[in-house]
């Protein structure tokens, strides 16, 4: 009877939990849809207004009619020399930061993570101090001034090359890998050097993905360096570039030579910023889904902690 | 190296004298700024700024990995995931641009805010909508990648705890409650104290490009403080005071947080 009475009553719990768990699972997706739409809908609404007729665009709206769609921003974008010089730039300064930046953290990382490194307690303090107090703005633009590297790409490169971040990041990784490796390598003749480049870099491959990834994101979205660093226009990256056009407000000169009328310079720049906006950006969104599988294992490393 | 340069803080620097040779006015520098008019408004705005935007961006990626963590077929996960990310690889001046373009008074933004039947404003240059723009794109732009690091830490719920779970009756909430955050808990303080640390030098960038003359009142904030008095206006000593003054804060706060979390995290901090 008591048995019989227990079973009943269990049945009926898991039913509810069940009913429960059908309305969660269906919020869940709904509410994820949501946030979904949120993200992709300016960016949509961006490539969309790039390719659109502007006068259309601020009458109508988006609109579906490819007669009114254009590819004028495109076209009129490239025509000013100084958004391919912004590119180029900001490719040879992403690549050259990126290798150095990611080859001295890498080199760094490594006497940190052995057991028996001598000093290795006071470069540790070293390192996590500067990543909480700095000198500051004026003090690191005289040093960079002293040092002769204002307007030079020099001051673009060097002096986030260390990431004390980073360092961690790939220390964490090293000590995950077993310490008989490094014995078994040293057993077999192998120099610290020999085991670093041979054996323990190939099977860093996840985390130094990760680290070039962001050190070139980094990079290639950053404009606050080269703007106080960098005078001279040819040396400017893409971003300040792209700054004047988006933020301050000034067509290069070279995308509308050929407009006259005042409200048509309105509508024409308007297109201008949405054109930039997909050129610029489009590199790294073409980029990133490939590193996509790294993710979770470098932001892993970096959590355990150090 | 940039650190011996602090001692401009304390010093009335000319280009002539240097660091060294200029004029020594101990803290004459930080006496000037704490009783300057600006002082108290750049300092709430700075604290407002940081506070508001961690309180509302910390909690958005953590609902988000849960979410995502009940989604059970992978390849749709993996989907939403890529795109969630997405945000974070676009540049700080992009997102500029496309908040200039969107929330202009021509922008698409004010167009369905008159379809609704509300008035139009010029978002970019109200002091009163600074913040929430400045938060909201923040949120936008951020909490789907930083909610990578708790969906890995999601990966290690036990499967088993689970399933017990379920046999002893509890709902979807309480399993969410009682396994899942816990699992992650660890991880949810370290994220904290990190976000806290860096409360003070909140996305400098940005505001700077964010900023308009007509929105100064709200935008200002000291590290743009710092920027325009040292590096436009060349007041290179008094602009380090500030920055000091700054770092310094910063520091007290991550302590303070430190050890708050430490007392209710039963003795755990970073």
């Amino acid at each position: 009877m008591m048995e019989k009475e227990y079973k009943e009553d269990d049945s009926m719990t898991k039913k509810k939990l069940s009913k429960v768990d059908a309305i969660f699972e269906k919020s869940n997706i709904v509410l994820l849809v949501l946030f979904v739409l949120v993200i992709i809908i300016p960016l949509i609404y961006v490539l969309i207004a790039s390719l659109m007729d502007p006068v259309t665009l601020s009458n109508k709206g988006i609109s579906l009619d490819f007669s009114k769609w254009t590819v004028d921003g495109y076209k009129r974008v490239f025509k000013d020399n100084m958004l391919l010089i912004g590119f180029r730039n900001s490719v040879f300064y992403s690549v050259t930061f990126t290798v150095i930046s990611v080859g001295v953290t890498l080199l760094a990382a490594y006497p940190l993570s052995l057991t028996g490194f001598v000093g290795k307690k006071f470069f540790n303090t070293i390192f996590i101090i500067t990543m909480f107090f700095g000198g500051g703005l004026m003090p690191t633009y005289l040093l960079i001034d002293k040092l002769h590297m204002l307007n030079t790409v020099w001051a673009i490169i060097l002096p986030g090359a260390v990431n004390v971040w980073n360092i961690i990041l790939a220390r964490t990784y090293y000590k995950g890998i077993s310490k008989e490796l490094r014995e078994a390598a040293k057993v077999d003749g192998a120099n610290d050097i020999q085991y670093f480049f041979k054996i323990l870099m190939p099977i860093c491959k996840p985390i130094i993905a990760v680290l070039v990834l962001y050190q070139f994101v980094a990079q290639w979205n950053s404009y606050f360096d080269a703007m106080i660093y960098l005078k001279s226009a040819d040396l400017q990256p893409l971003q300040l570039v792209i700054r004047s056009i988006l933020v301050q407000n000034i067509p290069r000169p070279g995308m509308i030579a050929d407009i006259q009328n005042a409200a048509a310079m309105a509508k024409i720049s308007e297109l201008l910023k949405y054109s930039t906006i997909v050129i610029s950006s489009l590199p790294l969104i073409i980029m990133y889904p490939f590193f996509q599988k790294y993710f979770e294992k470098g932001m892993m490393a970096g959590s355990v902690k150090g | 190296m940039p650190m011996g340069g602090l001692l401009l803080a304390f010093e009335n620097y000319s280009a002539i004298g240097g660091l060294f040779n200029s004029p020594w006015i101990g803290l004459d520098n930080f006496r000037r700024f704490l009783s300057s008019p600006d002082f108290m408004n750049l300092l709430l705005n700075t604290l407002k700024l940081s506070v508001y935007s961690l309180l509302w961006s910390f909690p958005i990626p953590i609902i988000l990995a849960l979410l995502l963590s009940r989604v059970r077929r992978e390849s749709l996960r993996r989907k939403i995931q890529l795109i969630v990310y997405a945000p974070n690889f676009i540049s700080v001046i992009v997102v500029a641009g496309m908040l200039f373009l969107f929330l202009s008074p021509v922008g698409p933004f004010n167009k369905i805010i008159a379809l609704l039947g509300g008035v139009t404003t010029n978002y970019m240059t109200s002091p009163a909508a600074f913040r929430t723009v400045y938060i909201a794109s923040g949120i936008w732009q951020t909490a789907g990648w930083a909610s990578i690091v708790y969906t890995a830490c999601l990966a290690n719920v036990n499967q088993e705890l689970v399933d017990a779970a379920v046999i002893d009756g509890a709902n979807i909430f309480q399993q969410i409650w009682n396994i899942e955050i816990q699992t992650i808990k660890p991880m949810i303080v370290i994220q904290f104290i990190l976000a806290a640390g860096n409360i003070m030098g909140i996305g400098f960038e940005k505001a700077l490009a964010l900023q308009t003359p007509l929105n100064l009142p709200t935008s200002q904030i000291i590290p743009t403080y710092v920027y325009q008095l040292g590096l436009q206006l060349g007041d290179y000593g008094f602009s380090t005071a500030v920055g000091l003054f700054n770092s310094v804060i910063n520091i007290i706060l991550l302590i303070a947080v430190n050890q708050v979390v430490k007392h209710i995290n039963d003795g755990e901090g970073i």
